[in-house]
């Protein structure tokens, strides 16, 4: 039989996610709610719940992801005439007017970096449903990586929210925030919850039970 | 010596001695990689010059206008709190409600908190409630976003540069600056430094 993994939890300590103190923990997690005595945060061996939380907030993320894209995040208005922009269209715009690094951004920021954390969550999510022992150090480095882009999608909701603040011209111009910035701005934070009730510590408690 | 010899790795909860570490040096996990604890050099002095920066800052880029539209001799001025209040207006409560939480309440909280928590220990004392305050200005910190928001200002600069003359405004340099002095803030702080302070005082 393989030793033991040295962890703070084998060792029944408990740390504490906002200030790193361990405690020392109940043998039972269920028995009662432990709190950090330095900090006051809530303690547990692992976050509760994480998997099945993670899955919620996952499958719901790629449900908002549909109206984020289709319907228009922002509606322009000048002389009259009433133009409304997907956040698809805005990059193809910039494309056409030449204006390559803007385009790469908005398409980055807000089309690829929200799939891409949905599908390394997912992927994180099926490994550790499957108990693989497969390259755990990669594994926690894609989680790490989640966790330090998905702020950037934000972008797009800074940009709608500029626009309309500044284009109030009346009947020259004028900028209005459409569905899809709601329905974006709901990715971006159930998608940054989700990567937070992920426990990674389970990637690694899977390879010590293997 | 320290009173807890322990840490246990946050990734992959492995458990590892406390070693004292050169200056500006960082203890990694031995297991998945990640950074257990770091020793960066003059934290304290660093962090609180880099908050105080920051407020002064903070303060000026939500006074003065980001960008002002000029346009067949119309001029449209906005500050970042108009956003707020135009995307209110919109009936967009909820965006509204987040741009303000991401751009203004949880920067300004950070800061002064850090502040609050900080300047204290830098004379031996601990101020009220110190530990809570530290926690949430730590809990909160994926949740402010200037440096997304900056990348906001200028997409919508050459956005903008098509349909109207842009002038930027005051605040414009004031945000610039303040985004890395935030980011300076956060690589000098050292967490473990701060809890291991309170914890001597308390």
């Amino acid at each position: 039989m393989k030793p033991q993994a040295m962890t703070a939890r084998n060792a029944t300590l408990l740390n504490c996610p906002s200030c790193h103190l361990l405690s020392r923990g109940p043998t039972d997690e269920n028995q009662r709610m432990i709190h950090c005595p330095r900090c006051g945060e809530r303690l547990h061996y692992r976050k509760p719940n994480s998997i099945g939380r993670t899955w919620a907030l996952v499958i719901s993320a790629f449900i908002f992801y549909i109206p984020a894209n289709l319907l228009p995040i922002m509606t322009v208005t000048s002389f009259g005439k009433t133009q409304s922009d997907t956040i698809l269209s805005g990059v193809i715009y910039f494309i056409k007017t030449g204006m390559w690094p803007i385009a790469l951004v908005i398409f980055v920021a807000s089309v690829f970096v929200p799939l891409v954390k949905l599908f390394i969550l997912t992927f994180l999510l099926i490994s550790v449903k499957k108990r693989t022992s497969w390259r755990p150090v990669d594994r926690t480095r894609l989680y790490r990586i989640t966790e330090a882009i998905g702020r950037w999608s934000m972008v797009d909701i800074y940009v709608v929210t500029i626009l309309a603040a500044l284009v109030k011209l009346g009947a020259l111009a004028s900028i209005e925030a459409g569905p899809a910035a709601v329905h974006f701005a709901v990715v971006v934070v159930i998608t940054m919850i989700a990567a937070m009730s992920f426990d990674p510590r389970i990637i690694w408690d899977n390879i010590e039970n293997a | 010596m320290n009173d807890h010899p322990l840490v246990a790795c946050h990734e992959c909860d492995l458990l590892h001695r406390i070693h004292s570490l050169p200056e500006g040096s960082a203890a990694k996990c031995t297991r998945c990689g990640s950074t257990l604890y770091t020793h960066k050099a003059d934290s304290l002095d660093r962090t609180i010059a880099f908050v105080i920066a920051g407020l002064i800052l903070f303060v000026l880029s939500n006074a003065y206008p980001l960008l002002i539209l000029k346009k067949e001799g119309l001029f449209q001025e906005a500050t970042l709190i108009q956003g707020v209040f135009e995307l209110y207006r919109q009936n967009m409560w909820g965006l509204s409600g987040l741009v303000f939480l991401t751009c203004i309440l949880v920067p300004g909280f950070q800061l002064t908190g850090l502040l609050y928590v900080l300047l204290p220990l830098k004379f031996n004392r601990v101020s009220w409630m110190s530990a809570h305050v530290f926690r949430l200005v730590r809990k909160l910190q994926p949740w402010g976003m200037m440096e997304v928001f900056m990348l906001g200002i200028l997409v919508s600069i050459v956005k903008l540069a098509k349909m109207a003359s842009i002038v930027p405004g005051l605040s414009l340099y004031s945000f610039g600056f303040l985004i890395f002095v935030l980011a300076g803030a956060v690589t000098f702080l050292d967490p473990h430094l701060v809890w291991d302070h309170l914890d001597k005082n308390r």
